[in-house]
């Protein structure tokens, strides 16, 4: 076990040096390259922190945007407006965010299903829609020239501290009240688990690092609008999600990559690349639907011994 | 007072064309539990055939209507047929994500195909204002047409989901599904139906929408589409009297906020009350509370 996770150590640092080094000091990846490459990151902290809300504890939500905005918003001011190192711009915004979380969570996480998904919805559309009319913050037009801090270093730590907190909080008793709320939220009540405070704990945790990557964000391409956050950004994140697999903190990751990785790839289509992206996300769902990795996990022992018992979710069952 | 009437005649002509959305939206809910987010983009879809109706093949207005009806049931059985059909027994998230998928094929698609521009809605019935009480009341010919059309439509959807035989076998399918197939009831076409209608409907409401706005873009199914829904749910989804009385609610306070407020508020202030209606009473106005047994 040991072992193991010095490997993982060094693996994880020669990865850094090796980006560092192609971008910092030998400038081998281009421009182009390098903004995905850090959407990938923005992208992986967003899709690990929605997992937790929608894969683990099963809570559909489509408001993550809006939690972004919060984490970008506030970083941004603090750094912009009251000249706040960006370490802290970062913690305050992730922690408003998770604020906000409680807030919204503690009255619509009794809501069940599709209930839950329009009042997060109308929550993330809300936040917007506040934003606009606040003058502080630039109304429709936004906040610009917000300081270029996000650097390699942080977006690398950030991204890995989101992975390490949250498979952690996983692999823990609170963890494992989430799984077993999503699997039967009333043969979990039943077993004494209080489900609103595991609900409302998974959901501000999500929020959490949703606003550290809004942070993220604001700070790496300098402007941020209300549009920035719309709908669509939420539905980006639940993509990736889906896409990875419902419980599956390597999927999602797998994912982010992969979706961010299309998105740049289809970019020389033009007008065609948005019609191409949906049949690509039609299609996945029509013939993989359970995403995919499904709720297993990624690890170098399940690429060489594919047969490990192990309890996988029953095969389509809905998600309350 | 003027004002306040004014206001009032304008958030009845926006509630009528939300309520006529949201009724698509509530009885495709009713039937496969599907929140077909697709459902504002074959209002577009309508709104360009209407379009195109009147433009290339001058057709009258009522003509282009029925056209536009026509094409946007097509369409959204042809929609069910492709993307929805094979996830009927995967899990709802897949459903849910697929109809987001297919409403961004359609925006985007309707960009690629219509250009982005926003085209003039063609005035196929001129617009004449009529004053009543030495000008205390004014309604225009279109809000009297919005008006007339959707009572229409809501009359006519009453009379097919209650006194048909094809109403009869949709309700039976909402209810309960697999007991339906059993008394022999073909699911997969009552099913189709049910797109047909709402789809023809959500045509009615973007040929009248773009009366209303005077102008049609490949993107204006989005924000009606999501308001809509809203009202579905307000009113109870998956009751049709609830999507027409959570419609035209919608529509009045969206007028008031914007007539007496500001038009910037319209937005979360339809989305505050959603979420305040969503708290208090989950089902809905007109919902009827189910508690989940064990």
């Amino acid at each position: 076990m040991k072992q193991k996770n010095l490997l993982i150590g060094i693996v994880l640092i020669a990865l850094y040096g090796l980006v560092y080094y192609a971008t910092e000091v030998a400038e081998i990846i281009d421009p182009f390259q390098q903004v995905n490459l850090y959407l990938m990151g923005i992208n992986i902290i967003a899709a690990v922190s929605l997992n937790l809300i929608v894969g683990f504890t099963g809570q559909l939500a489509l408001g993550h945007a809006g939690f972004m905005a919060v984490g970008a918003y506030v970083s941004a001011i603090l750094t912009l407006k009251l000249g706040q190192p960006f370490i802290l711009a970062v913690f305050a915004g992730a922690v408003a965010a998770c604020l906000v979380g409680i807030i919204i969570g503690l009255p619509t996480l009794r809501l069940k299903g599709d209930y839950l998904a329009i009042a997060t919805l109308g929550f993330g559309e809300i936040i917007r829609g506040l934003l606009v009319n606040i003058d502080y913050v630039g109304g429709a037009a936004g906040m610009n020239g917000i300081p270029k801090l996000t650097n390699w270093t942080w977006l690398y730590v950030f991204t890995l501290f989101t992975i390490f907190m949250i498979k952690n909080f996983i692999n823990s008793t609170h963890g494992r009240a989430c799984i077993a709320i999503r699997d039967n939220e009333i043969a979990a009540e039943t077993m004494g688990i209080n489900t609103t405070q595991y609900k409302v704990m998974a959901f501000s945790m999500g929020a959490f690092f949703a606003g550290v990557a809004g942070a993220l964000y604001a700070h790496y391409f300098f402007l941020i609008q209300p549009t920035t956050f719309s709908f669509m950004r939420s539905f980006d994140a639940l993509v990736m999600v889906v896409f990875g697999g419902l419980g599956s903190l390597t999927g999602s990751i797998i994912a982010a990559m992969a979706v961010t990785g299309l998105n740049a790839a289809l970019i020389d289509f033009g007008a065609l690349r948005m019609i191409i992206y949906a049949v690509l996300l039609i299609i996945i769902m029509v013939f993989r639907p359970q995403g995919l990795l499904g709720t297993k996990e990624f690890t170098l022992k399940t690429l060489f011994r594919e047969k490990e018992g192990g309890c996988e979710r029953v095969k389509n069952q809905p998600l309350n | 007072m003027e004002t306040l009437i004014a206001q009032l005649l304008n958030g009845l002509s926006l509630g009528s064309i939300y309520a006529l959305i949201a009724l698509g939206y509530t009885m495709v809910y009713g039937i496969i539990q599907l929140i077909n987010f697709a459902h504002g983009e074959i209002l577009m879809i309508g709104a360009y055939a209407g379009f195109f109706a009147v433009t290339a093949l001058n057709f009258n207005f009522f003509a282009a209507l029925i056209l536009a009806m026509v094409v946007s049931a097509l369409c959204g059985i042809l929609i069910e047929r492709i993307a929805y059909k094979p996830l009927r027994n995967s899990t709802r998230l897949a459903a849910l994500i697929t109809a987001i998928g297919v409403s961004l094929f359609l925006q985007n698609g309707g960009l690629f195909v219509f250009g982005t521009d926003f085209r003039s809605f063609p005035q196929a019935i001129p617009k004449v204002t009529y004053r009543f009480l030495e000008g205390a009341i004014t309604i225009t010919s279109h809000q009297l047409i919005i008006l007339v059309v959707t009572i229409i439509m809501m009359l006519l959807l009453q009379y097919i989901v209650q006194y048909t035989k094809t109403g009869k076998a949709m309700r039976a399918v909402s209810y309960d599904k697999d007991a339906a197939l059993l008394m022999g009831i073909n699911a997969d076409s009552v099913i189709s139906v049910t797109f047909a209608i709402g789809s023809s409907l959500a045509a009615v409401a973007g040929v009248l929408l773009g009366l209303y706005y005077q102008t049609i873009h490949p993107l204006m199914g989005l924000m009606p589409g999501l308001k809509a829904f809203v009202a579905a749910v307000l009113g109870g989804i998956g009751i049709i009297p609830g999507a027409m009385t959570g419609g035209f609610l919608l529509g009045i306070i969206e007028a008031l906020v914007s007539g007496y407020w500001s038009t910037n508020y319209r937005d979360p202030v339809v989305f505050g009350i959603l979420i305040l209606i969503l708290i208090v009473k989950p089902s809905g106005l007109l919902g009827k509370d189910t508690r989940e047994k064990v």
